[in-house]
């Protein structure tokens, strides 16, 4: 039986013929975020574990990426939105049943939060910059003179901030873990794009997203120690992530037409490439045998796998967010 | 009160009328549209068949996309109606990607725009637009909750179907067959 669909009276930018209202915006904040929640997660599990001295990088220096991540990933949600000068009601109402409402707040508390932790070590931060980068060691004396020497408020604020430090991170760390879920929540909410509405996209971009986190701490890390420990960590969550990743697509392929017609675009569809090549196989397998190479005693210069799996993360948000769209319900 | 269309497959022609009247009446912007037609052909010839359907927004019972709305911009009336506040809406596409039937489009003004089910007419006691020029009179507006108002009475007698009932959105548009 041969079937034709024609529509008319309508053609509307960016729905018809397929749906594209989300743009590069969206796949870069996913990513943002999944690795700032990587490095908070990293920073206070070593805090309240007592481990500060042995995973010094992850606890004091690596963090300052963080709030930066976010405030660019927030800056490229806001450039998303089309009714931009209304983004405040977003903090008028709780809506528990809409995952952007939890991401807002948990975005409210979290950007804050993240900004005052390497406050507290930012002596460590400049130290960490001396003689390596005269810009960021300049840009850090600067703040650390002007803005907290002579503002009280903040003074007071990394006061309290340290006498609570382990309150803080507590909470840190528990808003580290939404902040990653929600990467991935917020695209499986929508059960009208079938590609994105399964429950493990959340854990699945939690750990990529952690995985992120974890490429940029083993990056800066300067002891063989914490780079190997790191390394280590990495290894353990592709091995996650590749079990996820089989566990979604047999998902997809045990479900409804529509899930079965959005895995095909991963199965030898449009997405086939670059989803398996680009980011199974250069942004997870790739790094993960560079990585075990080094364990087995190879020098491998750290910066290369660190690399690919922050690229290998950065695509498969792009891919996720793009191929999502094409999917739809059949009637 | 249930606010319900029901659309006769049997009767429409595919005039667009429905379509050209909501443009009009809600000064939907050109380019845009909040109803539209859809031609299903199956079959292989000479055993063809034709459906032609009169679309919009099914003003869900259980609509994804008032769920989604991070701001409760998207919000549901007396009658079932859903509706967005301009003013309220920030633009950020959750509902659009909610929706199964592509109902919902950005207005060039940024916020997100849908069908209404011309409450504005509804109010007055008027029907839709859509509904008051469709020459065939394949279309049915009317209260679900009423069993003696035509749409309950023609879902009564008529078989139907509804789109992507799978979605479990339980559309208020139906279509009889």
């Amino acid at each position: 039986m041969k079937e034709e669909l024609f529509v008319s009276g309508r053609n509307i930018p960016n729905i018809d013929p397929v749906l594209h209202i989300w743009h590069w915006q969206i796949p870069l904040y996913l990513f943002l975020g999944g690795l700032a929640a990587g490095l908070i997660f990293f920073a206070t599990y070593f805090f309240i574990t007592g481990k500060t001295d042995k995973y010094n990088v992850a606890v004091k220096i690596s963090p300052i990426i963080a709030p930066i991540a976010i405030i660019i990933g927030l800056l490229a949600l806001l450039l998303d939105l089309k009714h931009t000068q209304f983004f405040w009601q977003l903090y008028t109402t709780i809506r528990f049943e809409s995952p952007m409402s939890w991401g807002a707040w948990t975005l409210g508390i979290v950007t804050p939060l993240s900004i005052i932790w390497p406050l507290l070590y930012l002596d460590d931060i400049i130290d960490y910059f001396d003689g390596k980068c005269k810009i960021i060691t300049k840009f850090l004396k600067w703040v650390d003179k002007i803005i907290i020497g002579k503002c009280h408020i903040i003074k007071w604020i990394i006061k309290i901030a340290r006498k609570y430090q382990k309150i803080m991170a507590w909470i840190l760390l528990l808003l580290s873990i939404i902040l990653g879920v929600y990467t991935g929540i917020l695209l499986s909410a929508f059960n009208a794009r079938p590609l994105w509405n399964t429950s493990i996209l959340g854990p699945l971009f939690l750990v990529s997203g952690v995985s992120t986190g974890v490429a940029v701490i083993m990056w800066m890390a300067r002891d063989h120690f914490e780079k190997i420990s790191f390394s280590k960590i990495d290894l353990m969550l592709v091995a996650i992530e590749l079990f996820f990743i089989i566990h979604m697509f047999m998902g997809y392929l045990a479900s409804s037409e529509v899930q079965q017609e959005a895995a095909a675009l991963f199965l030898g569809g449009e997405f086939t490439a670059v989803f398996w090549g680009f980011f199974v196989g250069i942004g997870l397998v790739l790094p993960a045998l560079l990585e075990l190479m080094e364990l087995f005693g190879y020098k491998i210069p750290i910066a290369v796998p660190a690399f690919l799996i922050l690229l290998g993360g950065l695509v498969f948000r792009f891919i996720m967010v793009e191929a999502g769209q094409l999917t739809r319900y059949l009637y | 009160m249930r606010y319900a269309m029901a659309m006769d497959t049997k009767k429409c022609v595919g005039c667009s009328d429905c379509v050209v009247a909501c443009q009009t009446e809600n000064n939907v912007p050109h380019g845009y549209c909040r109803d539209w037609i859809v031609e299903n052909v199956d079959g292989t010839y000479p055993e063809l068949h034709l459906e032609i359907r009169s679309e919009r927004c099914n003003h869900c019972g259980d609509a994804p996309c008032v769920r989604t709305c991070p701001t409760g911009a998207s919000h549901i009336i007396e009658g079932g109606i859903v509706k967005v506040t301009h003013d309220e809406c920030i633009g950020c596409g959750a509902c659009i990607q909610a929706c199964p039937y592509e109902a919902r489009y950005f207005h060039p003004e940024g916020y997100v725009d849908k069908c209404t089910f011309c409450d504005h007419r509804v109010a007055k006691g008027q029907d839709t637009a859509c509904v008051s020029v469709c020459p065939t009179r394949c279309l049915t507006f009317g209260d679900l909750d009423d069993p003696n108002s035509p749409v309950s009475k023609l879902l009564k007698s008529r078989k139907w179907k509804v789109n992507a009932p799978e979605a479990g959105t339980k559309p208020q548009v139906y279509f009889l067959i």
